[in-house]
């Protein structure tokens, strides 16, 4: 009798605990190898550990994080957003437009986040209710995004913005840079969505199984909408801070940044087949791209290698990802 | 309505829309804008769909394979580079050409094993190897263009073959070779059944995975063998100059009514989608519309085809 109730609560133990040490462990070995590569950056380069020099790389952590913590989203709920980069330039042109008119910073910022918004509507809308698959209604918007920026900026650059807007970027508070304070912000709204309330569990449901997430009940079509949308407003977000920071605008600002934030959003162990990960991995994984990128700065690596080793990066995490077991049949 | 004219009757499917969508633009192209019918504009719209045909004969089989390949654009410019370096210290149009159809091999073998082997997504990987390819070719060349290497290509290019200009012909070739390819050989049975039912493959006893990463190879040979057209086309070389070129050959084969699922291509829709993408960019260009402006027209022809496409599916499924 004992021995029975025994083996029934092993039954129900042994793979949770299982599963939980997993990820523990997953998530252990990559705050290692942030450890790791800063240790080494610290040997290999003197101003590595100048405290100006970390802060910067947390401010780039922060930007990457920033774009990337919507895709999260998106992602976990089995779905994909490739227009994020491009949504990010145009909602910064937009913004610089509005303040270059005169504009104040406020009304600037909140044009970005605006544009970021309804750029995820749309997206949003184009996968729920017009049923066109996620990376295909993203790619598409992508090269529309790309194009009405262009035409927006006519081959122009704006810049100059004013020092309450630029403070959104560079400034600090208590020694801290501000982009940070947003990380932790949205590092917070995002951890209670997802793991606080319902409707995080839905959108994990949603992406390790949609049939079946329909079939109890759950709202599959406008949580998928929702996810689009709140990645739109990350892009706005990351657009307002990164705009601040450089403090010009052209059309082809935010096209690096694409692969960096899917990369950042897979190194930390989201995986692309949905239903796996968490907005605080992609923090993870902002910090090692963060780290990386800083350490080829200092070590005097010319910045045309940076889309070579991001590339490399990228295809390191989806392979990481294939080793962590969450292969499952899926159409790209 | 008996099964077989159903059955007809869908593989037909696709056969008007992107027939009535080409010969309307030609239509409306002609008596719309002026210059568009003279001599020089159509042999331009030629060289124009040249470089964009061979881009899109090879995608329409990545696409047919419930794939895609992102990394076509930074491949064309890295394989442009390459050959125009080459061609710089000294060596002849066909090593050089053999240059680029290496780096072309080996950027689609990387596909195609990551993507059939591994079973990765295609669109990250080819993301990723797009970054690579763009890397690489930020590289080698620092950034800046490669050019002065005398004008054997550009001679080359420039020539013509009973009329035809010599880049026509090969682009011509290419859907030759591609329509032999997957109408006429077991390869391209393959290739229908691996987008159609993987699994009925594997069981049949058919390597399905040789012949799937045989796909991405192919693909890239073919953009090895494009880049002599840009490179020959520009006479330079440029390591971001293709970036973008995948999204219009995408939208050729879109177009072209192959679907992205069940192994649905139509090698002659991809050669019709390709005319329209290009005879509707020098219509624009004819009508002064800026190029931004025609990249979201383009955008949205294909968001609109995809959405039609997913709608059919959808009524499809609904009616079985």
């Amino acid at each position: 009798m004992n021995g029975a109730s025994l083996t029934t609560w092993d039954k129900v133990r042994q793979p949770l605990q299982r599963r939980l040490s997993g990820e523990a462990a997953a998530l252990i070995y990559r705050m290692g190898l942030v450890v790791l590569i800063a240790l080494v950056l610290a040997v290999l380069s003197d101003s590595f550990s100048t405290s100006s020099n970390l802060l910067n790389v947390l401010r780039q952590a922060s930007l990457i994080f920033l774009l990337a913590a919507g895709l999260t989203l998106v992602i976990i709920s089995g779905g994909f957003d490739l227009s994020i980069a491009v949504n990010l330039t145009l909602s910064a042109c937009l913004a610089a437009g509005v303040m270059k008119a005169g504009g104040p910073p406020l009304l600037g910022a909140g044009v970005a986040l605006l544009c970021g918004t309804c750029v995820g509507l749309l997206n949003g809308l184009a996968v729920t209710a017009l049923r066109m698959p996620p990376f295909l209604a993203t790619y598409g918007t992508l090269w529309i995004l790309q194009g009405l920026a262009f035409h927006y900026m006519g081959g122009n650059e704006i810049f100059g913005f004013p020092p309450e807007f630029r403070a959104l970027g560079t400034g600090f508070f208590l020694g801290i840079p501000i982009p940070v304070y947003l990380m932790v912000a949205v590092l917070a709204i995002c951890t209670v969505l997802t793991q606080g309330v319902n409707y995080g569990r839905e959108l994990y449901a949603i992406g390790a199984n949609p049939v079946a997430a329909r079939l109890s009940g759950i709202p599959v079509r406008r949580r998928q909408l929702s996810v689009y949308v709140l990645s739109g407003l990350s892009a706005g977000i990351a657009s307002v801070v990164y705009l601040a920071r450089v403090n010009a605008a052209d059309s082809g600002i935010g096209e690096p940044l694409l692969l960096p934030a899917i990369a950042a959003v897979l190194i930390g162990g989201t995986s692309l087949f949905g239903g796996v990960g968490s907005v605080f991995r992609t923090i993870i994984g902002a910090l090692i791209l963060a780290l990386v990128i800083n350490g080829m700065n200092l070590l005097n690596v010319h910045s045309t290698w940076q889309p070579l080793v991001v590339g490399v990066v990228l295809l390191a995490a989806v392979l990481l990802d294939l080793l962590g077991g969450h292969r499952r049949e899926r159409i790209g | 309505m008996n099964t077989t004219t159903l059955t007809v009757y869908r593989r037909s499917r696709p056969l008007p829309s992107v027939v009535a969508i080409c010969v309307a633009m030609i239509v409306g192209a002609a008596l719309l804008v002026k210059g568009f019918l003279s001599g020089g504009n159509l042999v331009n719209i030629g060289l124009q769909a040249s470089i964009l045909m061979m881009l899109a004969m090879p995608m329409t089989l990545v696409i047919m394979s419930e794939g895609l390949d992102l990394s076509a654009g930074a491949l064309l410019s890295l394989c442009s580079v390459i050959l125009a370096q080459a061609l710089l210290s000294g060596l002849s149009i066909p090593l050089a050409l053999c240059l680029s159809l290496l780096t072309g091999l080996i950027f689609g073998l990387a596909n195609g094993v990551l993507v059939a082997n591994l079973g990765l997504p295609p669109f990250v990987v080819t993301l990723g190897t797009f970054g690579v390819a763009q890397g690489a070719a930020l590289v080698l060349t620092d950034g800046n263009a490669v050019a002065g290497f005398g004008p054997e290509l550009a001679r080359l290019y420039g020539a013509s073959l009973l009329g035809i200009p010599v880049p026509v012909v090969l682009a011509l070739l290419v859907w030759l070779a591609t329509h032999v390819l997957l109408y006429h050989t077991r390869f391209g049975t393959y290739v229908f059944a691996i987008g159609g039912n993987r699994d009925a493959l594997t069981l049949a006893g058919i390597r399905s995975r040789f012949y799937h990463v045989g796909i991405y190879v192919f693909a890239g040979l073919v953009v090895g063998f494009a880049a002599l057209l840009l490179t020959g086309r520009m006479n330079s070389a440029h390591p971001t100059g293709a970036i973008g070129m995948e999204f219009d050959a995408i939208a050729a084969v879109v177009l072209g009514g192959t679907s992205f699922e069940k192994g649905d291509g139509w090698l002659l829709g991809t050669v019709m989608g390709v005319l329209t993408i290009s005879i509707l960019r020098n219509a624009l260009n004819l009508l002064g519309v800026e190029s931004s402006l025609q990249m979201v027209s383009i955008g949205l022809l294909v968001l609109a085809v995809i959405l039609i496409d997913s709608w059919n599916k959808a009524r499809k499924e609904s009616s079985t």
